[in-house]
């Protein structure tokens, strides 16, 4: 009789899903950058054998746990949930953990996302990010009495900003948009799409003090309508239109 | 270079539970959250179905019931008064995250939606009930969303990427403070505090499959491990039956609660075997073992015969759409697989740890049979042990167990550091961290760790997953003998001092090391099988000589020393655990 451990010894090197293949060969081209080592960045290479369905992030380690340990990058869930490994993954913004390795096959190329410092590697300075978030007064503000249990809402008006509350402070968004990268006052996508996130919550009465930050200089009238946060989103947020539908908040006063 | 920091009051870990202590710490004290993570990546986000309060917003429920289910569910090694606390402030709980504006789906008339859980019943077993309330399958990541903005608004002060590495106290054992890297600029920092609390989270990572976070490595356990602290109920892990195939990755149980159901091999749903009455919402333990079952009587799904299947095709598509969207994803994303096309494969993968800091339903930490509290001393959350969750957690009570103990820890804390003084710190307070750390940085030659930490969850995989016995667990307490060994004489590619994540993450599999000794010897002691724990030499409970908790303490060769405490019974009498 097989033991617990031959039953449920898995499939782990095994392909889930589609058609079966073996190891595939991925070179992986990352920018690098260490302040103890250079003012300057520079060019690595390596070619190593993954899984077809292995995820980037898992061959960054594989990389840094077989080959090289200085290649600093941040990550922690590894599904697309908590939003450390955001990186410029060919050309474009995504989370290093929602690539598979099939994707990108034979060569992908990841530098640091950009717009905000590089401190070490992939590993970029949050602060700025961070403080555009915290600028547009990101929770719920509602002066009145607590009800005895909770505050209604219909299905209707909960849906109303579903769309925004997905947002995990990943800085894809904000890190992908041209104004953002020549004005670092720009709050950016992200503080923009938490700031809808209340402003069309029924239950909020914070709305037209957000809308006149959002309404300044660094506010949104500063987006050029690229859609570069749209594509960008790993969770699928329609970050233009809610940027669009702040806009039209503000000039018509309507939330 | 050292920099010292003094306040009144430090929470360790900006998760969900850390978080919500900060909330009640900080109007009342000078309180900072040393956090490794920027707090919006904690694993708390990655939570899915629901948190649970029997509001009766659905259907009727009581808390008295839902008290009956954490007990049940914890296969009667839960502390029974803390279980029927906990559903009692569940109520308040909810209507306080609802208030701090927590999106909740809301039922037609406008109240928070509740839906059906695993292990969660009407009247003692009766039948399932709607208990959890949820936003569709990002429940967790909407509370640590909303907790975190409670924390903006307030201006909590975050000490973001600080790894805590060690704890301070004083001869007399009162909690002096901790030690801290700061991982941008590779200094230590000693932080001096009257209160320390330690929400760390879990230590899945020592698994090779897990739907745990790379992060979760045991930190806040082990440090206090480290400074005699003992660790409760550590053999007390959860393996989730359905985690995607290969990678663990978790899929909700809200899945099942939404009316999914498990099949194996021939698409037989073989949980009508095993759980007459509730079926697929048996709790997690309990279809663990099932899916075991059927895979080793042949019944194995996929090309290893392996897996079982999570089925959702036949569900509602705007139902899969509406409330398991982040789910039907992941399956899409990491198996190419469409769930409302096909079934989707699974196998039981870590999830959560029962065990850990022993504390009182105030999160004091205590020790011993007798429970001593340790002066200044708090855990909550997954790094604690109340407790609540015995032998087995219930869905949607670990959501509960931070919200409710992260605040009841973090007012006792606040209380504690308003009436005692900061107390001094031992001179060279670093000393150990800085011994540790120069230890790795010094070596030049020898083994890194990644092949160790391969090792560690390849044979914890194999010797302390779903089913244990004596052999494999004997043989895995030698095993980790030797991988401490290696580990000594580890060696670390990056010597800088500028996010050196190579450093810490040896470090943390140290954590991961401290953990599995106490896991595996709480294993091998326990001679019967209960809640998460089931040893196939010795397959039933046994009440009369292990209705108790284990506690774990190291001792000064680093071997582990057991003892046992009883539990806190109350009005329900152990029966056969029948669903």
């Amino acid at each position: 009789m097989a033991t617990a451990a031959e039953v449920l010894n898995t499939s782990d090197s095994r392909r889930v899903g589609g058609s079966d293949h073996g190891p595939i060969p991925l070179t992986l081209r990352v920018r690098r950058f260490n302040p103890e080592v250079s003012d300057d960045s520079w060019w690595d290479e390596w070619t190593v054998e993954c899984d077809p369905l292995d995820r980037l992030v898992e061959v960054l380690h594989q990389v840094k746990w077989h080959h090289d340990g200085t290649l600093s990058f941040r990550r922690s869930c590894a599904h697309g949930i908590c939003g450390s490994d955001a990186m410029l993954i060919n050309g474009r913004n995504q989370l290093a953990c929602k690539v598979l390795a099939e994707d990108v096959a034979p060569k992908v190329t990841v530098e640091p996302i950009r717009g905000l410092s590089v401190l070490k590697d992939l590993i970029v300075d949050m602060d700025p990010f961070m403080e555009g978030f915290k600028s547009v007064l990101p929770f719920l503000i509602n002066d009145a009495a607590d009800p005895e249990k909770e505050r209604h809402q219909s299905p209707r008006d909960r849906e109303r900003y579903d769309d925004t509350t997905k947002c995990i402070l990943c800085a894809c968004c904000t890190t992908s948009c041209p104004v953002f990268w020549g004005d670092e006052e720009y709050v950016g996508p992200a503080a923009i799409v938490n700031a809808h996130r209340f402003i069309f919550d029924s239950r909020d009465e914070g709305g037209r003090e957000r809308l006149q930050i959002l309404s300044e200089r660094t506010g949104v009238f500063r987006c050029r309508t690229t859609f570069n946060c749209t594509d960008a989103c790993p969770r699928g947020i329609e970050v233009t239109k809610a940027i669009q539908e702040v806009k039209r908040a503000i000039l018509f006063e309507r939330f | 270079m050292t920099t010292t920091h003094i306040y009144d009051a430090l929470v360790i870990g900006g998760g969900g539970a850390g978080m919500r202590a900060a909330i009640e710490l900080s109007d009342r004290v000078d309180t900072a959250v040393i956090s490794k993570l920027y707090p919006t990546r904690s694993h708390t986000g990655a939570a899915q179905g629901g948190v649970c309060a029997a509001l009766g917003n659905v259907e009727e429920d009581s808390p008295e019931w839902h008290a009956f289910d954490t007990v049940k569910g914890g296969d009667y090694l839960t502390d029974q008064p803390a279980a029927q606390l906990m559903a009692e402030e569940a109520i308040e709980a909810i209507y306080q995250l609802e208030r701090w504006g927590l999106p909740f789906n809301r039922t037609p008339d406008g109240k928070i939606d509740q839906r059906r859980f695993g292990g969660h019943t009407a009247n003692h077993g009766e039948r399932p009930v709607k208990r959890a309330c949820y936003a569709a399958d990002r429940t967790g990541h909407m509370i640590l969303q909303t907790l975190y903005q409670q924390c903006v608004k307030r201006d909590v002060r975050f000490f973001n990427e600080f790894y805590c590495l060690d704890l301070l106290r004083t001869q007399d054992g009162t909690t002096a403070g901790i030690v801290a890297y700061e991982l941008a600029t590779g200094e230590l920092h000693i932080f001096r505090a009257a209160s320390v609390i330690f929400a760390t989270g879990g230590y899945g990572r020592m698994f090779r499959v897990t739907s745990n976070a790379h992060a979760l490595t045991g930190d806040g356990p082990a440090v206090a491990y480290r400074r005699g602290i003992p660790l409760q109920d550590m053999e007390m892990f959860q393996f989730h039956p359905t985690g995607l195939a290969r990678l663990g990755v978790l899929l909700s149980e809200a899945a099942r609660g939404e009316g999914g159901i498990v099949l194996n091999r021939d698409g037989e749903r073989f949980m009508e075997r095993y759980a007459p009455t509730i079926k697929d919402l048996a709790p997690r333990d309990v279809v663990s073992r099932a899916i075991y079952q059927e895979i080793k009587e042949g019944r194995g799904a996929g090309p290893n015969a392996d897996w079982a299947y999570l089925d959702i095709s036949h569900l509602d598509p705007k139902v899969i759409e509406e409330k398991l969207p982040d789910i039907t994803e992941f399956a899409r994303v990491y198996l190419k697989v469409e769930p409302t096309k096909e079934p989707v494969p699974i196998q039981p993968t870590a999830h959560y740890a029962m065990g850990g800091i022993p504390t009182n339903t105030d999160g004091e930490v205590v020790t011993g049979a007798g429970e001593d509290v340790v002066p200044g001393l708090y855990a909550a959350g997954e790094c604690a042990c109340v407790s609540v969750h015995g032998a087995n957690r219930l869905g949607t009570n670990s959501l509960l167990d931070l919200v409710v103990f992260g605040r009841r820890a973090g007012a006792a804390a606040a209380k504690h550091a308003g009436e005692a003084s900061v107390p001094d710190v031992p001179p060279r307070p670093e000393e150990q961290t800085l011994g540790l750390l120069n230890g790795f940085l010094g070596r030049s030659r020898g083994e890194n760790a990644a092949s160790i930490r391969q090792e560690l969850q390849d044979t914890m995989f194999d010797n302390a997953f779903v089913v244990r016995s004596d052999e494999g667990l004997a043989k895995q307490q030698d095993i980790l003998a030797g991988l401490r060994e290696r580990y000594d004489r580890v060696v670390i590619g990056d010597k800088g001092a500028v996010y050196n994540t190579d450093l810490m993450e040896t470090v943390e599999l140290g954590f991961l090391l401290d953990c599995a000794d106490t896991l595996v010897a709480a294993a091998r002691a326990r001679t019967e099988s209960r809640g998460a724990h089931f040893r196939e030499d010795h397959p039933l409970r046994d009440d009369a000589n292990w209705l108790t908790h284990s506690l774990a303490y190291r001792q000064d060769d680093g071997s582990v020393r057991l003892e046992a405490k009883p539990v806190k019974m109350g009005p329900y009498v152990p029966m056969e655990r029948k669903y």
